[in-house]
């Protein structure tokens, strides 16, 4: 085994929580397995080794969900493109320069007042990647696939949303190549701003459906 | 089939496993990982059904353990020997034995921005009428495939309402086995209590389902 190839010596921990003899005895043997799948796949003629560059480059940077906040600030501003946004989500979506894998057939779902509506995967991780990115690890987890079907308020409880008694939730299931986006209500007191400032209100979970978006000085943190 | 990736509606998994400023990747590994998944998915030799559906035979506790990256390691390592990408043997000593499958073209870096942009669309050209309108009660299928299906357990045999009629998509059950039969597929709305009785604070819960997953109900 090279220097480089020392499982030690390339971890990425974060401090997050995790039993760490655990998380390190996993992450040296996966990265073992994945370097070695890595140079067959070269070895065999399959794969140029720099194509992943482009794939981690793609997601781990400029494909998040400060894409799918721009799409929420323009239906929030923009009445015309909110009504071409739920009429033809895919298209619309795509006119912003975000489209394709993930995304080819979306649909977006609107709150209201009396409506709110939350996504999950039950049956892996299904998710809307153009506008929101690859999914954080709670929507992967068998917590949140498993509860948000039967019990939706007490999993946005967790993310500390409490709705009003009387709204109705509604779950939709992404088990097709149909992905969804959550069009959150607008909050009071974002009368006059900017789409840009707008945007910056937009969390990634309120896209998701698991929280809503607050006005700016009660934003969460 | 029937096995623990199919999850809706269990009560034993614990609040939501919640990470302030999660990063996108947790470890090294599972950039490339994803990476490798992602490009060794457009080389063609397998569709996303067939890649679902080696995830999902996963035995069960090897799959509970397993965060979701090694599941999808898992799942290449399991896509490759069943496309014979690799051998066996090569998977063992990490040591190509001999050349790739003949046909396979390299995937080269610059392909993918262009092929992530246009993405593997599932809808399909019509060539029947649909079976079923907006408004229409219907009733989901009781069944218990040993392959890949994408009805859950928990909305089996249970009556819900069209809403929507999305046009006729790749059929997942097929296509993950064999020639693809692309149906009609639909949105389907549940009400929270048809599917859970009185104990969910779920008003509705769609999904979608293709016609063979859906008999007409009369309306009472």
């Amino acid at each position: 085994m090279s220097q480089s190839d020392n499982p030690h010596s390339h971890h990425d921990h974060h401090g997050h929580g995790h039993d760490h003899d655990h998380e390190m005895s996993h992450l040296s043997d996966e990265d073992v397995r994945v370097r070695a799948l890595e140079s067959l796949m070269t070895e065999k003629g399959y794969l140029d080794p720099s194509a992943l560059d482009v794939l981690i480059e793609t997601y781990e940077t400029r494909v998040g969900p400060h894409n799918g906040a721009q799409v929420v600030a323009r239906a929030w501003t923009d009445p015309e493109f909110k009504a071409w946004l739920l009429e033809d989500a895919t298209a619309a979506i795509s006119s912003m320069g975000f489209s394709g894998r993930g995304g080819e057939h979306m649909i977006v779902l609107e709150n209201t007042p009396g409506i709110h509506n939350v996504v999950v995967c039950t049956l892996c991780s299904c998710y809307p990647w153009p506008v929101l990115g690859l999914p954080p690890m709670w929507y992967k987890s068998a917590p949140y696939r498993s509860r948000v079907v039967i019990d939706p308020r007490s999993v946005l409880a967790e993310f500390g949303c409490e709705l009003p008694p009387d709204t109705r939730i509604k779950v939709w299931d992404s088990n097709s190549e149909q992905r969804y986006l959550v069009l959150p209500m607008r909050p009071e007191g974002t009368e006059g701003m900017s789409e840009d400032a707008l945007a910056a209100l937009v969390s990634r979970d309120s896209m998701i459906g698991t929280n809503i978006v607050y006005p700016p000085r009660k934003q969460a943190v | 089939m029937n096995n623990v990736h199919d999850m809706g509606g269990m009560q034993g998994f614990g609040p939501i496993p919640l990470e302030e400023n999660e990063p996108v990747f947790h470890a090294d590994w599972e950039r490339r990982a994803f990476a490798l998944t992602v490009a060794m998915n457009t080389a063609k030799q397998w569709n996303i059904d067939t890649s679902r559906s080696l995830r999902e035979s996963l035995p069960p506790l090897r799959y509970l353990s397993n965060t979701y990256y090694q599941i999808w390691l898992d799942g290449l390592e399991r896509l490759l020997l069943h496309t014979s990408m690799v051998s066996t043997e090569e998977l063992a000593t990490r040591k190509a034995a001999g050349p790739g499958l003949p046909g396979v073209q390299t995937l080269r870096a610059e392909e993918f921005p262009e092929a992530l942009k246009r993405g593997w669309p599932s809808e399909r050209p019509a060539t029947t009428p649909a079976r079923f309108a907006l408004g229409d009660q219907v009733r989901t299928i009781e069944f218990s495939p040993r392959t890949h299906t994408r009805l859950p357990r928990y909305c089996r045999d249970k009556v819900g309402t069209i809403t929507q009629v999305l046009g006729v998509h790749v059929f997942p059950d097929k296509n993950a086995i064999g020639p693809d039969e692309p149906q009609w597929m639909y949105t389907v709305e549940f009400d929270g209590r048809t599917l859970w009785g009185p104990d969910t604070t779920a008003d509705s819960v769609s999904l979608n389902c293709w016609e063979p997953y859906l008999l007409p109900e009369t309306q009472s």
